[in-house]
């Protein structure tokens, strides 16, 4: 894992792999809309300020160097313990220069995102499905309607707090002749092994992922 | 109501337009006036390859408007896959493209080891890309005939599916299973293939050319084959590109784009085959690059088949972090016993981190964006379907075609709802 923080100024630039470099370029150029990127495994990431991603999108399928002129991906990704609780992350590609970029903004319940409709047709459903599973809304989406669930489905199911088992189930009742909605009703509670084993857990859990176990008996040795 | 509508002609006839108040107007000589409506394709329609429901505003026969209404199969895969351990989740990418699921779990597998840095032996590289070709011929084999069918021929996919019985027969042997096969795993694939196996594979392989070319002698030169195919749904290059198309939609329209060379993974790149390109974009053009797709995956084939001979050593990782010790081991040592039961409770875990794996899949680009926690489980597992924006192109490249058309173009699309609802 290489975290390439734009301090790092002391290496210089042609030592760097090709995406580092790209990656340094496109900051320089977005002022400000690009706050953070980085390099792991072979695939570069940008970090994005939220309300102008129109403006790096844009610039990512028309500047001559980036040419990503094609979307790959939108998706949701939801850390609830964040003050800004969803990702939401954009892949694109470019056939004509044969490389991959992926861009990330944060937000959260209550704010919109501008949408990437504008940029990218295909946008349209991929922007839908997020909002349908994680309730992202995104502004100036032509057509924001659930895509995926049930007509007339409630919540968010990909939302980390959405149950596994969901809260309504349906089935046919023969007397109505139809399908009804009733709540979950579960023979045996659900359950959720944990596998995980504390010692090889803990020593791979890293800062900042949310996971941290402490060994039976080790709670006092942090004092 | 139906009494009431036999006497409506003869009223019509009774009425004047004075009557009637000018509302009932003498229609004009050779013009016919139509009335606007919607009708639901689908959800149960055979040509809607699934569970798909088109709501279609029609002018007459024309198609103004087409909204898809998709996810009447979701299963909320992704869901159930931050609660299951990486390999507990291989299953699910059978049951995403269900057509040729192997190809499904090589991308789900080729996510891991590149978050786990884990590495796969030369004969199980084979071995995989020798599947996901069967995998290409599985799909295109199905696309092709049914698309037939779609539009009146019913010979071809009985030939069709016959040839695909043989490939399942190869999936079962090498995996024991028909269609979920489950058969790669991070850091290889489950088991060596048998020699018969591969010799009965390069068997096939070498009589297949001829059913081939069978299948065209029935579809190719067809003229209501033709009269239905050539010249609908055209996607120029740039819309192909613009709507995030990939595999044979945009290799259809001319764009040399394909995963395996442009951005080759596994030992692609030392495979020698050609990349089919259509020249108009039409329905028709992306039937011919299928048909000669499956002739340059008979090629792989072959070649797979040839270097299986010289290639020996294990098909799964030594790493014994990530893969299980064999059975026989587990029968005589303790110690393999209790690695054994630890990989296929706790699993293995992945460093966090995230990546994006991608295959050609038969149907395009099929990518997972994994993030991972440093735990046994995926925190966020998200599955690009290239039918997803294929699907989705359905209203701007129906427009203005004919009612009868909308099948048609279904069928090149090469939809299967398993990957687009998830």
């Amino acid at each position: 894992m290489t975290d390439v923080v734009p301090e790092a100024e002391a290496t210089p630039v042609d030592e760097l792999p090709l995406l580092v470099q790209f990656g340094q370029q496109i900051q320089a150029k977005l002022n400000g809309a690009v706050h953070a990127f980085k390099f792991e495994y072979g695939e570069l990431t940008l970090s994005a300020d939220r309300d102008r991603i129109v403006e790096v999108l844009t610039y990512l399928r028309d500047d001559a160097d980036c040419r990503f002129h094609q979307l790959v991906d939108i998706c949701g990704v939801d850390y609830p313990e964040r003050e800004r609780r969803f990702d939401v992350v954009y892949h694109l590609l470019s056939m004509i220069k044969n490389h991959r970029i992926r861009v990330k903004v944060q937000t959260d319940e209550d704010t919109p995102v501008p949408t990437a409709t504008v940029v990218y047709p295909p946008a349209d459903w991929f922007e839908r499905e997020a909002f349908d599973m994680y309730g992202v809304f995104f502004d100036g989406h032509p057509d924001l309607r659930r895509l995926l669930t049930d007509y007339g489905f409630h919540g968010y199911p990909l939302r980390k707090d959405f149950p596994m088992t969901g809260y309504v189930e349906v089935r046919y009742d023969d007397e109505l002749k139809r399908v009804v909605y009733e709540p979950v009703k579960l023979t045996q509670e659900f359950r959720q092994f944990d596998f995980l084993s504390p010692w090889e857990g803990a020593r791979n859990a890293l800062p900042g992922t949310g996971y941290h176990y402490t060994l039976p008996g080790d709670e006092k040795a942090a004092k | 109501m139906a009494q009431e509508h036999d006497t409506i002609p003869a009223k019509l006839a009774e009425r004047t337009a004075d009557e009637d108040g000018g509302a009932l107007v003498e229609p004009i000589p050779g013009e016919v006036t139509v009335r606007k409506f919607n009708i639901n394709f689908g959800p149960q329609h055979p040509a809607a390859h699934g569970v798909l429901r088109l709501v279609l505003e029609l002018d007459g026969e024309m198609v103004e408007r087409v909204d898809p209404h998709i996810g009447l199969l979701h299963r909320g895969t992704e869901k159930l896959m931050e609660a299951r351990t990486y390999l507990q989740n291989t299953p699910y990418f059978d049951r995403l493209d269900y057509v040729a699921p192997m190809n499904q779990e090589h991308a789900w597998c080729l996510a891991i080891e590149k978050l786990v840095g884990v590495d796969v032996p030369r004969r199980a590289s084979v071995i995989r890309v020798l599947f996901s070709e069967i995998g290409r011929i599985l799909n295109h084999l199905l696309n092709v005939t049914t698309q037939a069918m779609d539009v009146g021929a019913l010979t071809p996919p009985l030939w069709g599916f016959e040839e695909r019985e043989k490939l399942m027969i190869f999936y079962d042997r090498a995996s024991g299973a028909r269609l979920h096969a489950n058969y790669f795993r991070p850091g290889g694939v489950r088991q060596d293939l048998p020699e018969a196996l591969i010799a009965d594979i390069g068997t096939w392989a070498t009589a297949f050319p001829k059913v081939l070319d069978d299948i065209e002698s029935l579809i190719t030169g067809n003229r209501i084959f033709k009269q239905r195919n050539v010249d609908i749904g055209i996607v120029s290059r740039q819309e192909a590109i613009d709507w995030g198309f990939s595999g044979v939609m945009v290799r259809g329209s001319g764009i040399p784009w394909d995963l395996r060379r442009n951005q080759p993974y596994e030992c692609y790149s030392e495979m020698k085959f050609d990349i089919p390109l259509g020249k108009n974009g039409d329905c028709y053009d992306r039937y011919l690059c299928r048909m000669q797709e499956m002739r340059e995956s008979t090629k792989i084939i072959l070649q797979c088949v040839e270097l299986l001979g010289s290639v020996k050593g294990p098909v799964l990782s030594e790493d014994g972090k990530v893969t299980a010790p064999r059975r026989g081991q587990m029968k005589q040592s303790m110690e393999a016993l209790i690695h054994h039961f630890k990989l296929f409770t706790e699993g293995f875990h992945v460093p966090a981190g995230e990546a994006y794996a991608y295959v050609e899949a038969p149907k395009g680009e099929f990518g997972v964006y994994l993030v991972a926690d440093g735990t046994n489980k995926p925190y966020r597992a998200k599955i690009r379907a290239p039918g997803f924006p294929h699907l989705q192109a359905m209203d701007w490249m129906n427009r203005g075609h004919m009612l009868a058309d909308v099948a048609a173009i279904l069928g090149s699309l090469d939809i299967v709802f398993g990957e687009i609802d998830r």
